[in-house]
């Protein structure tokens, strides 16, 4: 395997890892507040039909029109995990059950089928794509070059939240609230941190994050629109949150690498490698079995650090 | 005390949210491979061709409303009522690929028809025992005719067709037959060949590259015409292949073909149902061939043709036969000479020298002078598949598994 390979795999995998990054940190900043988010799946596929949808009816210049869909996708993504949290934090629904119906709901021949379908999408081509931008016009250099400096505007911006999330949760007092929330309700409750508000925000901001993953399909990927093709990123990044361990830095190194991996799988196959290719289409998710089943141990457990209170509803109990 | 339930609920619910993950993992995986090892819904064709452009060999538009009474082995239905047909999709008409093309097909009854003939479908319909309760509930909505769009129903299709011995039933892709069940495809294969010229000559390095979705026959095939006709124009071509396992997955199929353009190749084919392989060719710099539908406006530049398929001329002149009373069961096989199967306009970069040798094959094939599939033909190790003098059948078209000289991969997936 030649370096031109190696190359080409480490853009794929960002390319293919970036929706996972953007979903999987929302998804973290939820479960970080002891809201566990299982309609990941229906927001990506709402916020890819809105962003869509959005960029192919707005008239004016491209990057205006792209930075209205994005938006736009988020938003949608926020809306439903509004749903999920006034299910979940508000009346206590089980959350499991709250949010795979969400998924249901809005997933496939669901509500992002029916506004395709309503909004007469199938089938179009994007008016605007999310281009390449040769960054400080360093895309030339030999390697470096295509991985760092030659992406779009989304990647960077999934690498600068990735930051700043990491920031927030481990270096500010709100992040160490949220942490606390997500730990111990009742401890943070106590201190008079408003327990219903940090979860209330945090879900809707991993609404809004995951809406952007979707928007990245429609908007960068392929620029076309058609039922469900999310195919099951966002219970990828559900389990991507797992496997990092509720860490934002691990998470990236995660969705890269099973961006690497189903890219490997083709690499090999375009060179005359003969291996089975469900062998290479399982691998992801072999991968992240095994580290599942690692990380649940009661050993690691203990390390990792697990939100206590994940997917407990918080009743404050009144003396 | 409070604690203590509170830690005893927390556990179970952190049981449940593990198990639950677990269980949607397991789903993801079982979809992952489960897409992989079942020959999926059909054939991904699909014409996005209008109905209007249709070539039509079929399409007596103006049927006259039958004698009522029909004589063979059909329907209840008298003039009195609009006459019903029924279509099962596997996936949404939005799709802009297989089902797609169907419901252009519907549409092109319904406007040749008009009141006389209602038309319903059902989308999203998955392959297995719910086809049969679709079917059921069609037949109870006073369906005449069913045509079912994809292999999978085919089962389902064959038990509704025992059981409603009064409806008429149409599978698309299959091979099962009975007195009410008729069975139609087309060779798509043909148009592969005439694609695959196409990317021959555009070949400077002679690498040419096929995003491919499910290692079967129907797929094998057209890899193997493909190929064949590269050579033709270009004798030192080889054709890389990769298998996507999903006929239609935006994010995988740009990563498939991301790997051929890594390999070297400087033209993309694909049978996929997004035009996916054509944007990267497209941004790449490279030329493409594409598959189901005229998909030019997805990357212009990388343009050079498609193979094509036009239902809505069959569907019409099934339901006109349905009115009559004429039907009878039948497996049809349409091609480029009765305008089933349609090339797709050719790009610019085509030059007229390759136009002309693609039009002459294309004659040929209509005419009936030549089939890709004529000996000799070798397999990829060199070994005979198909002697001189022979031409395969079409059903030794519909068992096809391997691949010929010249591609790059294996067709076990």
């Amino acid at each position: 395997m030649n370096s031109d390979i190696a190359v080409a795999i480490a853009v794929s995998a960002i390319a293919y890892g970036t929706p996972l990054v953007l979903a999987g940190l929302g998804e973290l900043l939820a479960e970080r507040s002891g809201v566990l988010n299982l309609g990941v799946e229906g927001m990506m596929l709402m916020g890819a039909v809105t962003a869509f949808f959005t960029s192919q009816v707005m008239h004016g210049p491209g990057w205006a029109v792209l930075i209205v869909a994005v938006i736009a996708a988020g938003a949608a993504g926020a809306a439903l995990a509004l749903i999920h949290a006034f299910l979940s934090i508000t009346i206590r629904v089980n959350q499991i059950v709250s949010g795979l119906a969400l998924t249901i709901f809005a997933g496939v021949i669901g509500l992002s089928s029916y506004a395709g379908q309503v909004w007469n999408i199938g089938g179009q081509h994007g008016v605007h794509q999310l281009n390449k931008m040769d960054l400080f016009g360093l895309s030339g250099l030999p390697v470096v070059g295509p991985i760092l400096f030659d992406q779009d505007a989304f990647v960077y911006l999934s690498w600068v939240l990735v930051v700043l999330v990491a920031y927030y949760l481990y270096r500010t007092r709100i992040g160490l609230y949220l942490r606390a929330v997500g730990e111990s309700p009742r401890s943070a409750d106590a201190m008079g941190i408003n327990v219903t508000a940090y979860r209330y925000t945090h879900t809707v901001i991993g609404g809004f994050l995951a809406g952007l993953g979707g928007a990245y399909f429609t908007l960068a990927i392929a620029p076309i629109w058609t039922d469900g093709l999310t195919a099951g990123a966002g219970w990828i990044a559900i389990a991507l949150v797992i496997f990092a361990f509720w860490r934002p830095d691990l998470l990236v190194v995660g969705a890269y690498l099973f961006g690497a991996l189903s890219s490997l799988g083709f690499t090999l196959q375009a060179n005359g490698v003969r291996l089975p290719a469900e062998f290479f289409s399982a691998l992801p998710y072999l991968m992240t079995i095994v580290v599942l089943a690692g990380a649940s141990t009661t050993l690691a457990k203990r390390r990792i650090g697990t939100p206590a209170a994940l997917g407990v509803p918080y009743v404050r109990e009144e003396a | 005390m409070t604690d203590k339930q509170g830690g005893g609920a927390l556990f179970r619910t952190k049981d449940i949210v593990r198990s639950s993950i677990a269980l949607g993992l397991v789903t993801a995986l079982a979809a992952a491979c489960g897409s992989g090892a079942t020959p999926a819904p059909s054939v991904s064709a699909a014409s996005a061709a209008p109905a209007s452009a249709a070539p039509a060999s079929a399409a007596p538009a103006s049927a006259a409303p039958a004698s009522a009474g029909a004589s063979t082995a059909a329907s209840q239905w008298t003039t009195s009522h609009p006459f019903k047909a029924a279509f099962i999709y596997v996936g949404a008409p939005s799709d802009a690929g297989w089902t797609h093309a169907h419901e252009l097909g519907r549409l092109a009854v319904q406007n040749a028809f008009g009141g006389r003939v209602e038309t319903m479908y059902k989308e999203n319909v998955p392959e297995g025992p719910q086809a049969s309760q679709v079917i059921t509930q069609l037949v109870n909505q006073g369906a005449n005719i069913i045509f079912s769009t994809s292999f999978g129903y085919q089962p389902s299709m064959v038990a509704a067709a025992k059981q409603y011995p009064n409806v008429l039933f149409e599978q698309a892709t299959g091979t099962a037959l009975a007195p009410n069940l008729a069975e139609y495809f087309g060779a798509g294969e043909d148009g592969d060949y005439l694609s695959g010229m196409a990317a021959g000559a555009a070949s400077a390095t002679g690498k040419i590259g096929f995003v491919a979705p499910y290692p079967i026959p129907e797929v094998i095939r057209e890899i193997d015409a493909y190929t064949m006709g590269a050579r033709a124009m270009n004798p030192n071509a080889t054709v890389r292949v990769v298998w996507t396992n999903t006929w239609f997955n935006p994010a995988t199929e740009r990563q498939a073909a991301e790997s051929l353009v890594a390999a070297g190749v400087d033209v993309l084919g694909d049978g996929q149902d997004s035009p996916t392989t054509g944007q990267v060719a497209e941004a790449a710099g490279l030329k493409w061939t594409g598959y189901d539908s005229n998909q030019e406006s997805f990357a212009p530049n990388a343009w050079l043709t498609a193979t094509t398929y036009n239902w809505g001329p069959y569907y019409v002149k099934e339901v006109t036969d349905a009115m009559n009373g004429t039907w009878k069961s039948h497996f049809y096989y349409g091609g480029l000479g009765d305008g089933f199967v349609v090339m797709a306009p050719f790009g610019k970069s085509v030059s007229p020298a390759t136009q002309a040798a693609i039009i002459a094959k294309e004659n040929a094939i209509k005419a009936g002078t030549f089939d890709p599939f004529t000996g000799p033909i070798l397999k990829q190790d060199g070994s005979v598949g198909v002697p001189a003098g022979t031409t395969l059948t079409v059903m030794q078209k519909y068992a096809l598994n391997w691949f010929v000289q010249g591609v790059i991969g294996s067709p076990k997936g």
